[in-house]
């Protein structure tokens, strides 16, 4: 039974949430990759502005496929957030809350996640068209001339993720593998 | 001598990218299927759901079932009795990616300089082109879009000849394992084992283009196929990495002469968007 959750993310929330619930996500998230992470980090550092408030929000890891005549978005799924790490910290320490994205984290994300009360969901990897599907509405609204590493808005209805890091740091990677794990 | 217009070859290669990326291979389809009947985990068998109910709306609206719709990998069989004209054949081939992942709407994924500026170049070209020369009269192309996540995951390793099969395992198991979740299990395992270090590179992508569930004819390589699916479907990685008994679909190795001092072996893993077509001309 998935829970269904509204964004932006509250420590309310999040303080409920445990590593391999499946989630139902609703409301506004922001896509953001490699170069997008690259430049907000950037912002950051030099003291400016970012091109959205970050306070309790949520990063989906996603480079989408452009969309077709009368489609939202094209295909939609999550790419490797590992390649994120070494901004997601910073991230979280000026507000953001949420991640989604696909596969491991090194252990100075898990810290950050913990410190700052924050959770890292997965979207299934390679299911970019049903996704998509939960996608309702889509704009850029910075780095347009990234192309498909832009950041765009989302707006998401019961768009489905399962929690991989809890707010505790309990992380559902090691923990069903080791309950699967035939020695 | 049968003469081929490079136009058609383009042409051919255009709807190869968009049907390769909005079709699962029935095999593939068929092999999560199985997997489905055999997980034991409640949330793994609920991502196997997800997965191929993702591959059917995919194929259903004429998308493509994974955003990232790679590379062009491109193996072409070019007959020695066929003369090509209408044009040069690497520009035809780049120009057939160019139409497809723009006319089908596919993300374009190749930036250049690699490692400086990582400019988008916009069409998804390159294409990566495997050129090899046969007997008869024919054109084979095998469209495979590689994805990075899966690409990342892939290692070589010069094995001494004295590490054995043990040695070759002991690679196998480590480089699933380490992989962990990242390249979108349950994955495939292609292995060339042998020849030079660029001959095993492309043999384990070969590798990746068998039917799901054949195995490699020498019956001693393919007791090691069955052998290696096996233990790493003991690493409890499964589905996404959530836990579960399906980690890995197929093992599919392939061998090459090697030099006398050499075992190099390559493992390239595949998501489960194991994507290809092919088309003879």
């Amino acid at each position: 039974m998935s829970k269904i959750i509204n964004t932006p993310l509250t420590d309310e929330v999040i303080n409920e949430l445990k590593a391999g619930d499946r989630v139902l996500l609703n409301g506004i998230i922001y896509t953001g990759r490699d170069a997008a992470h690259k430049r907000l980090v950037e912002l950051i550092r030099k003291g400016e502005r970012l091109p959205m408030d970050i306070e309790n929000q949520t990063i989906y890891h996603v480079g989408p496929c452009p969309a077709k005549p009368g489609q939202v978005i094209g295909s939609a799924g999550p790419t490797t957030s590992g390649r994120m790490d070494a901004y997601a910290p910073l991230l979280m320490k000026h507000g953001l809350k949420g991640m989604i994205g696909k596969g491991l984290r090194n252990k100075e994300v898990v810290d950050a996640i913990r410190k700052y009360n924050c959770v890292y969901f997965a979207a299934i990897g390679g299911a970019g068209a049903l996704l998509a599907e939960a996608i309702k509405e889509s704009e850029v609204i910075a780095f347009p001339d990234l192309g498909a590493e832009a950041i765009y808005k989302l707006r998401v209805e019961n768009f489905p993720v399962t929690v991989v890091i809890d707010r505790e740091g309990n992380d559902l990677y090691r923990i069903g593998k080791e309950k699967y794990k035939i020695v | 001598m049968r003469e081929v217009n490079v136009k058609e070859i383009a042409n051919v290669i255009e709807r190869l990218c968009i049907e390769s990326n909005y079709y699962l291979p029935e095999d593939v389809k068929e092999a999560l299927q199985d997997s489905l009947k055999k997980e034991e985990s409640p949330l793994a068998k609920e991502i196997l759901q997800d997965i191929l109910k993702n591959q059917e709306i995919a194929r259903r609206t004429q998308v493509p079932i994974c955003q990232d719709t790679g590379l062009a990998v491109i193996f072409l069989e070019l007959g020695q009795d066929v003369r090509l004209t209408g044009g040069d054949l690497n520009e035809a081939i780049n120009e057939g990616v160019r139409r497809g992942y723009k006319n089908g709407y596919l993300r374009k994924s190749a930036v250049d300089d690699p490692f400086l500026v990582r400019k988008n170049t916009g069409d998804n070209t390159p294409a990566i082109i495997h050129a090899k020369i046969v007997a008869g009269d024919k054109v084979k192309i095998i469209l495979a879009p590689k994805g990075g996540g899966s690409e990342n995951m892939s290692a070589l390793a010069m094995l001494k000849p004295s590490d054995g099969v043990e040695g070759i395992k002991k690679f196998v198991i480590d480089t699933v394992d380490k992989a962990g979740s990242n390249p979108c299990p349950p994955i495939i395992v292609g292995i060339g084992i042998g020849g030079t270090i660029e001959k095993t590179t492309l043999i384990a992508k070969e590798a990746l283009l068998r039917t799901v569930g054949q195995h490699n004819p020498n019956p001693e390589i393919a007791k090691l196929e069955k052998e290696l699916l096996e233990e790493i479907n003991k690493l409890g990685i499964g589905p996404q990495g959530f836990g579960g008994r399906t980690t890995a679909l197929a093992v599919n190795i392939e061998t090459f002469p090697a030099h006398i001092a050499s075992m190099p072996v390559a493992i390239n893993i595949q998501c489960h968007v194991a994507r290809h077509q092919e088309a003879i001309i």
